[in-house]
């Protein structure tokens, strides 16, 4: 009897009911160490987001479901509407087995003898079929299926499957199962390849030298200045550059080929066509850290701009020419081949200032150092760096190597303080996890007129004593009652602090806000003198997208 | 004049002058089980079934209360009262009316499934049934209680291999005894939380036959056996009672967690669909055994059913009473 079906469908239950990152891993590391081979390779198309097509609408799947249970179409309307997701709804419909109902049989035991490809290929066969043929398909299906291997089928039927983890977590999780790095299964799932084509172990257990040459070197990470300036001793022993907004990564050019590795150990290559195209001009043998960021007119943009990009494959002409991105070199780790990662700084900075100048290509930029001969000219600069499009500065030693990790004590990030704005409490909901009996999360508006507009969700950014006192607050001044959320009334004011805002359609206050935060909670301000969004607006015009 | 009305204090019966589950104090008061939303204080006579008896004066303090066991009749102004089991909670109730051959039967809450503790249900024969409709939707049938049993179980041995206790949140009458032997089958010990250990100890006290138990209290704490589970009432606290290095896993165990985004909601982590209400194919079979001419439908989704009902060619009227939309006590049975 085949049980792959089963199998995926446990693993699907199992990644729902934790939201814990590490049980993901294990679940999904457990299903890959059990499951039949031919399934393993489906598995991880769906997981990659690579979806069978649907196979029929949602409308026919309620009208085939009510002449299955013989129900009229007005009651199962209400059922959907109650459930609120038509999966799970048809899934609840269709008659539960059980030997209390005696002419139905027994529910949660499956008596499907599919695997996942089973299914699947029987859905691939479906896709030209009559309605009718699909219909019987279902008939079948249901007669034979538990509720929750009728609901992930129905998801998988309609279009609509999600399996809601990170690809990341996958990379990881294969990783650990076939002991390798979590780079080199990314490597291997970023190529051209279907399950129709590549079976697990080809897709995965090769032994590659194409796939060593690359690879990334881990990227050296700064630490948050703690120290006050003057305590990093001579100013000219240390270099400053901005800390640009946009996306850590690793340009590579080995054999003639371009990876380029974002700094969650993810390839990138082909989200970023016009980095890729750098490999005709530059010399083999080469690796560059720096910043992949949107750029036009000599000018870095806000990371709302990059964000359009990110995730996309392939991007069309049309996004690339809106959204064009540059390199914007920090570093130099390898050259004709050698690792230079233990030379020190400036020696590999000036390699680095040559390659630039000897190559001057629009999609490859030097990443400026900054001049000051004191520790006041930095200053002046670190307040500067807003309207130079930058977070912040960061400072290295000239004399630092390029180490792993993150060390303290030679690379330091020094960000600017975070905009912000004082904004009324409007929402609350309850935390998770330890904090689930607390309302800790907490949505903020700011004045249009007579009435308050929502703006911003924040979670964090309160003491302990802090969020107690809001939650009693909470409890005695609720409103309303939307499922977990409470309308508050409006009274307590707070200080949100966020590192970017850009203008969004999707929200009512017409801006999208960059990790928002509480920065403080300002009991002496009145309510009425919260900010307005108007202000909200200003910011949008100074430092927005 | 019908023998049974809505009236503001509830159901009222003229001719017995009587009112069943009333929802204000009034003189005399037939109660088909303890729940909240059913048995409210300040009336001056109470009259319900014998293993009611003891959580009423329990719940209500100093009242009057006559009892009768399933099936006895007796009469009040002409009228013939009888309480049958409801299968519901332990001493829930149906309650007969009988009038000068007009039948009447208000359901109270019902299951129609046996859950192994409470009598289980009885269909009775009359002319007009009032039912109850709290998961009158199709979306609603029940899994066997061996199953629920057996998932919650696995669970709660996968918390304690993670190092975590497990608490199953069970209303503290009814569902607290119902799934106590899902864990007493298997050896498993048993604590209780101080909140639903009276109720308990009334039952025993009254002769019903529960597994062994141990009282949740702070002395506890240190001496917790790991290989334990907490059955506590939902939203309680335990940090008092719980030593304080472990981490806690809470389970609803309720009919609203039948669906995925109801269970999310209560941000627990986990949710069993165990209830002590009649699922959709119950509340019908329900209604068919009655053989009723007149079909009242209250207490849930009785828009629905109603409509439901009388497109399957019963005569069916929604029964609008102050049961419904009572969040804080509606919470108490599913
Ligand atoms: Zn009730
Ligand atoms: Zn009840």
């Amino acid at each position: 009897m085949k049980k792959g079906w089963a199998q995926y469908v446990q693993l699907w239950q199992s990644l729902q009911a934790t939201s814990s990152t590490l049980e993901k891993k294990e679940c999904v590391a457990a299903y890959f160490a059990q499951a039949p081979a031919a399934d393993k390779t489906w598995a991880l198309a769906l997981f990659c987001g690579r979806k069978p097509k649907k196979l029929c609408s949602s409308k026919e799947l309620l009208q085939w479901c009510g002449e299955y249970t013989g129900l009229p179409q007005w009651l199962l309307e209400e059922a959907y509407q109650f459930t609120g997701d038509l999966a799970e709804t048809i899934a609840l419909l269709i008659p539960r087995k059980s030997p209390e109902r005696p002419n139905q049989a027994f529910g949660s035991v499956t008596e499907q003898d599919w695997d996942l490809v089973d299914f699947l290929n029987q859905l691939l066969a479906l896709s030209i079929a009559t309605a009718e043929d699909k219909k019987a398909f279902l008939f079948s299906f249901w007669q034979s299926s538990s509720r929750t291997q009728a609901w992930v089928g129905h998801k998988i039927i309609t279009g609509g499957f999600r399996i809601g983890v990170a690809q990341t977590l996958v990379q990881q999780a294969l990783a650990s199962l076939l002991q390798q790095s979590p780079a080199d299964m990314a490597l291997r799932l970023a190529g051209q390849w279907s399950p129709l084509t590549h079976s697990f172990d080809d897709l995965l257990s090769g032994s590659g030298a194409a796939q060593d040459q690359s690879k990334p070197y881990p990227f050296y990470l700064c630490h948050a200045l703690d120290l006050s300036l003057a305590e990093l001793g001579e100013p000219a022993q240390w270099q400053a550059e901005w800390k640009w907004d946009g996306m850590r990564g690793q340009w590579i050019k080995r054999m003639n080929q371009c990876h380029l590795w974002s700094r969650g150990e993810e390839l990138v290559t082909e989200n970023f066509p016009e980095l890729a195209a750098l490999v005709a001009d530059l010399p083999d043998g080469l690796v560059l850290d720096g910043e992949i960021i949107c750029y036009q007119n000599n000018q870095p943009l806000p990371f709302a701009h990059l964000q359009k990009r990110i995730g996309k494959k392939k991007p069309s002409k049309k996004l690339l020419q809106e959204y064009p991105v540059v390199f914007l070199a920090y570093d130099i780790l390898e050259w004709q081949g050698q690792d230079l990662r233990a030379q020190p700084l400036h020696e590999r900075r000036e390699k680095l200032t040559a390659l630039c100048h000897r190559f001057p290509l629009s999609q490859l930029k030097l990443s400026p150092s900054l001049a000051f001969a004191q520790w006041s000219h930095l200053e002046t600069l670190h307040s500067q760096a807003r309207a130079a499009q930058a977070e912040g500065l960061v400072l290295k030693h000239q004399d630092s190597v390029y180490g792993t990790g993150r060390k303290k004590g030679d690379w330091w990030k020094w960000k600017t303080a975070p905009l912000h704005i004082d904004a009324v409490l409007l929402y609350a909901q309850k935390g998770h996890g330890r904090r689930s009996n607390w309302y800790t999360d907490y949505t903020f508006a700011v004045w249009d007129g007579e009435k308050l507009v929502t703006f911003a969700k924040a979670y964090s950014g309160l003491t302990d004593a802090e969020i107690k006192e809001v939650d009693a607050f909470v409890k005695a001044n609720a409103k309303e009652k939307f499922g977990p959320v409470r309308t508050v009334v409006p009274q307590l004011v707070f200080e949100i602090g966020f590192e970017g805002i850009a203008a969004s359609n999707r929200h009512k206050s017409g801006v999208a806000l960059r990790f928002p935060r509480i920065l403080r909670w300002r009991k002496d301000k009145p309510l009425s003198e919260a900010n307005t969004l108007a202000d909200l607006h200003q910011l949008l015009k100074q430092y927005g997208a | 004049m019908p023998l049974l009305q809505l009236s503001p204090q509830g159901l009222y019966c003229a001719v017995g002058d009587f009112f069943i589950d009333p929802w204000g104090p009034v003189n005399k008061a037939l109660i088909t089980h303890a729940h909240s939303d059913h048995a409210r204080g300040g009336s001056q006579h109470y009259m319900c079934q014998d293993l009611t008896k003891p959580i009423l004066q329990l719940r209500l303090g100093k009242i009057a209360v006559d009892s009768l066991p399933y099936g006895k009749p007796v009469w009040h102004n002409g009228v013939k009262i009888s309480f049958h089991p409801a299968g519901h909670v332990l001493g829930s109730a149906q309650i007969r009316l009988e009038y000068q051959g007009e039948t009447w039967v208000v359901s109270g809450d019902y299951k129609t499934a046996a859950d192994g503790l409470s009598t289980p249900f009885e269909p009775v024969a009359c002319q007009h049934f009032i039912t109850e409709s709290t998961f009158g939707l199709p979306i609603y049938q029940w899994a066997p209680q061996a199953e629920v049993f057996s998932q919650m179980r696995n669970w709660a041995l996968a918390q304690q291999s993670k190092d975590r206790i497990p608490v199953f949140e069970a209303y503290g009458l009814g569902k607290a005894q119902r799934i106590l032997p899902a864990f007493a089958q298997a050896q498993i010990p048993i604590y209780l939380h101080p909140r639903i250990w009276h109720t308990h100890q009334a039952f025993l006290e009254a002769g019903v036959d529960l597994p062994t138990v141990l009282p949740l209290t702070a002395a506890h704490a240190k001496a917790f056996l790991p290989e334990a589970v907490v059955i506590a009432p939902p939203g309680s606290s335990l940090q008092a009672y719980l030593p304080k290095n472990k981490t806690v896993s809470t389970a609803m165990c309720s009919g609203w967690m039948t669906v995925n985004a109801q269970r999310k909601q209560q941000d627990k982590d986990a949710g069993f669909a165990l209830s002590d209400h009649a699922d959709w194919p119950g509340l019908l079979s329900a209604v068919k055994a009655t053989g009723a001419e007149n079909i009242y439908v209250t207490h849930g989704f009785q828009t629905i059913f109603t409509r439901y009902l009388n497109e399957q060619g019963w005569r069916a009227q929604e029964l609008k009473t102050a049961f419904q939309g009572d969040a804080a006590t509606e919470e108490e049975s599913a």
